[in-house]
């Protein structure tokens, strides 16, 4: 931590609260949050930004920020909509951010060309292109800890391991968001079906997916054996009603990490009982953070939003993008030997990433997410997801199986592939330097 | 005072025929067109050109685009998220099958593409009105962004679904792709805009036109002095769908460089631009430029007033959008159904009188 300075953190300090009171904050770290709180989508983006907001909301309460550098959230309001998603984004590109989080795979896919162009990273938390896992291609574009193909591959695991290793002849459904978002998928699950020998039956939902009616008929005339969703917003909510309304044994209904939060499942009351989700993260409000959290942030009236969302799986997970961004904020404090860092020095942190047992232990998280570490070959983590399974009576999500890694036999080739072929298109040369 | 007509005298059938017959305008609009060619392409960057400009340029290419339909020739039209969508898929297969060939013509033909799908979606319009070929309309929208989600072939058999726009260049300078120069596809847009509204006027000045209005007034008698409907209709559907088209080539290739059809050329996008020109003005150029600058400017500036001069909270800042532009939509209705430009017109009739309205 070379360039700290005390003197300087009180002028920071004395500077930012002179700005706070004439305007918008300038501090030295700022962090773009785009996020949804209004449409079709908003059930799940308010918890997922209050958790982000949350987390560096405690680090500026209660260590002063990162290295003494206070953390600036600009929040911009993108609906979930692609165009104003790219307007959020040029317009809060000159207050020099750290890193963009979309919570978007549409809005990810516009700025992976806009952001690499402008040297600034992206982190696409277990949702955008999957194939950014490859480093020397997609140089400012990060999606660990894990992405959509490793879901599927997960998934199919779980499947495996409840039908005792066989799955010839079976049946799997995948329900999904129509979009960029829910055909990610598709191919790592027919490659999979090639391999155990399993149909793949694909029901796609437009957008916003209120009207589900005759998909789940064709689930209840077809009967497959598994059903697996790739939804977001509304269309999780739907999809699970209909499920309950057509008496599908939801504990063969496995939805990917998107699906599986509280705003999901409760409003089908008791029929929701044993949906299983995908998540790559622990769940519940069981950690020493969360004191930390509800005193500094929540008790003095700094809560994001309504401040009601804690310990909800997307709060959590919310929290998760933060405490990672946070991490590499500090990786690339101690790699420049300066606390002002720039995207670029934000980029190498983030690529140098290392997430331990005792490091997550150390912030008040033990036992939260899988360890996984960084490196310029590979953006994307080890691809280690979990299952969850939801307890209508008690309210919440539980851990039923370990964090088992997907199947990368699978998917490492595919990965190189469809890299390879954006790096042919966008005139790339991979390297790592 | 300044703005009057008293002391130009016109001694030529071309003068008195000319689209700006009063001098102070003509004055006004060679000032706006040196400014937009000469003066903003050196004072723009990434945010305005991609917050404000794009968006207003390629709307009011939509926009113009369907007034023709809606405002000159009568036939309300609820499909222009579809058609846009036919211009951006147009303009992404023949990006990609002719690389060789100059993007400006590409979108040039994706505009001729999407003039013929309109030409054949239109034909219902032979038979059917009013609310019947709104919904008929309607059906061409969800059927086009259907049938994009469906074909593979469409989007190049990508694992998204999605396309993206390769980078193509213009005199050596890049239009679309990431490495861009806010100017370049400022003027890109614009020269498309510029060249879409002669266009338009003139066509709606001339026979072609005046055949529109008449089937809009009253197409029984329309018939009867001699217009043939067939003709005059589908001419609109297919000069409408051209501009269209246009504006979507140039929303995915150039705005957005990556589109997902469901998306970005939804039902929503349909409503957006038919409010554009029922705020705007139905049958008037002028207020198709006024409604899509409306609609492109208020939100923004919403934004950065409540939410970055205010901090009022973001989500209530886009609810209250929803709102205001609700509102707005309604009082335009009630009060003023000629929109923009009629107030506009009414401007200028009040400043030939000023200072002495009688």
């Amino acid at each position: 931590m070379g360039g700290y300075n005390p003197m300087r953190r009180t002028l920071t300090t004395l500077v930012t609260g002179a700005l706070l009171a004439a305007g918008p904050a300038m501090a030295d770290l700022t962090i773009v949050d785009t996020s949804y709180r209004t449409g079709p989508y908003a059930a799940n983006g308010i918890p997922f930004s209050d958790g982000y907001q949350d987390y560096f909301t405690l680090l500026n309460e209660r260590d002063g920020g990162i290295g003494g550098e206070k953390i600036n959230i600009i929040e911009c309001e993108t609906g979930y909509n692609t165009e104003k998603g790219v307007e959020c984004y040029e317009s809060t590109k000159n207050e020099d951010p750290l890193v963009y989080e979309p919570l978007s795979t549409g809005i990810t896919y516009q700025l992976i060309p806009k952001a690499t162009a402008d040297e600034i990273p992206l982190h696409t938390l277990g949702y955008g292109r999957t194939s950014a896992k490859n480093g020397e291609v997609f140089k400012w574009v990060f999606n660990y800890p894990a992405n959509y193909w490793d879901g599927a591959s997960v998934a199919i695991k779980h499947i495996l391991d409840q039908e005792g290793g066989d799955l010839n002849g079976k049946k799997i459904a995948l329900v999904y968001h129509n979009s960029a978002y829910g055909k990610e998928p598709i191919r790592t699950l027919e490659k999979l079906g090639e391999k155990h020998g399993y149909e793949l039956m694909l029901l796609p939902v437009d957008h916003p997916g209120q009207e589900q009616k005759s998909q789940w008929l064709q689930v209840r005339r077809e009967r497959p054996d598994y059903v697996i969703m790739w939804g977001w917003g509304v269309m999780n909510q739907v999809a699970i009603q209909e499920a309950v309304n057509i008496r599908y044994p939801m504990d063969h209904f496995i939805g990917i990490w998107w699906s599986g939060s509280e705003n999901d499942v409760l409003p089908a009351g008791e029929g929701a009982d044993g949906y299983k989700a995908l998540t790559f993260h622990n769940l519940g409000d069981d950690y020493p953070l969360y004191d930390d959290l509800r005193k500094f942030v929540v008790d003095g009236g700094k809560a994001a939003g309504a401040g009601d969302q804690l310990g909800t799986a997307l709060y959590n997970r919310g929290m998760y993008a933060a405490m990672l961004a946070a991490e590499a904020i500090k990786t690339a404090q101690e790699m420049a030997g300066t606390s002002a860092i720039n995207a670029a020095q934000m980029r190498d942190g983030m690529e140098n990433l290392k997430i331990t047992e005792e490091k997550m232990a150390e912030l008040g998280l033990p036992n939260f997410g899988p360890e996984f570490e960084v490196t310029c070959s590979n953006h994307g983590g080890e691809g280690y997801a979990a299952v969850a399974q939801w307890d209508a009576a008690a309210k919440e999500w539980s851990l039923i199986t370990d964090y088992m890694q997907s199947d990368q036999d699978v998917i490492a080739p595919l990965i190189e592939e469809d890299s390879t072929a954006f790096a042919q298109e966008s005139g790339i040369e991979p390297h790592c330097d | 005072m300044i703005y009057r007509e008293a002391g130009e005298f016109k001694t030529s059938y071309v003068d008195d025929g000319q689209t700006f017959p009063i001098r102070f305008d003509r004055l006004g609009y060679y000032v706006t067109l040196a400014v937009a060619f000469l003066v903003i392409p050196f004072m723009v960057n990434d945010y305005w050109v991609n917050a404000i400009f794009l968006p207003f340029l390629i709307y009011a290419i939509a926009a113009i685009g369907l007034n023709i339909l809606v405002g000159y020739c009568g036939q309300v039209s609820l499909g222009t998220g579809g058609f846009m969508a036919v211009g951006a898929y147009s303009v992404y297969k023949l990006m990609t099958a002719f690389p060789d060939i100059n993007i400006f013509f590409h979108v040039i033909i994706a505009g001729a593409i999407t003039a013929a799908v309109g030409v054949l979606f239109g034909l219902p319009s032979l038979r059917i009105k009013g609310f019947y070929l709104a919904v008929a309309t309607l059906a061409a929208q969800f059927f086009l962004v259907w049938l994009f989600n469906r074909v593979p072939w469409f989007y190049n058999y990508s694992a998204s679904g999605q396309i993206s726009a390769p980078e193509r260049t213009v005199f050596g300078i890049p239009v679309t792709g990431a490495e861009t120069q806010p100017w370049a596809v400022y003027l890109f847009c614009l020269v498309f805009l510029v060249g879409s509204a002669l266009i338009a006027r003139n066509l709606t000045r001339g026979s072609t036109g005046r055949r529109w209005m008449a089937i809009r007034d009253m197409d029984i008698a329309a018939e009867i002095i001699g217009v043939n409907p067939l003709t005059a209709k589908l001419t609109a559907f297919a000069a409408s769908s051209f501009f269209v088209g246009v504006a979507g080539a140039l929303f995915f290739a150039v705005y957005l460089g990556a589109v997902e059809v469901g998306e970005a050329f939804g039902i929503s996008k349909s409503f957006l631009v038919l409010f554009m020109i029922i705020i705007g003005g139905l049958g008037s150029i002028f207020g198709s430029f006024a409604g899509a600058a409306f609609l492109v400017l208020l939100p923004v500036a919403l934004k950065v007033v409540g939410a970055d001069m205010f901090g009022w909270p973001t989500d209530t800042v886009a609810h209250l959008q929803l709102v205001i532009v609700g509102a707005l939509i309604v009082t335009f209705l009630v009060l003023e159904p000629h929109g923009l430009a009629q107030l506009w017109r009414v401007t200028k009739e009040k400043l030939r009188l000023w200072p002495f309205p009688h």
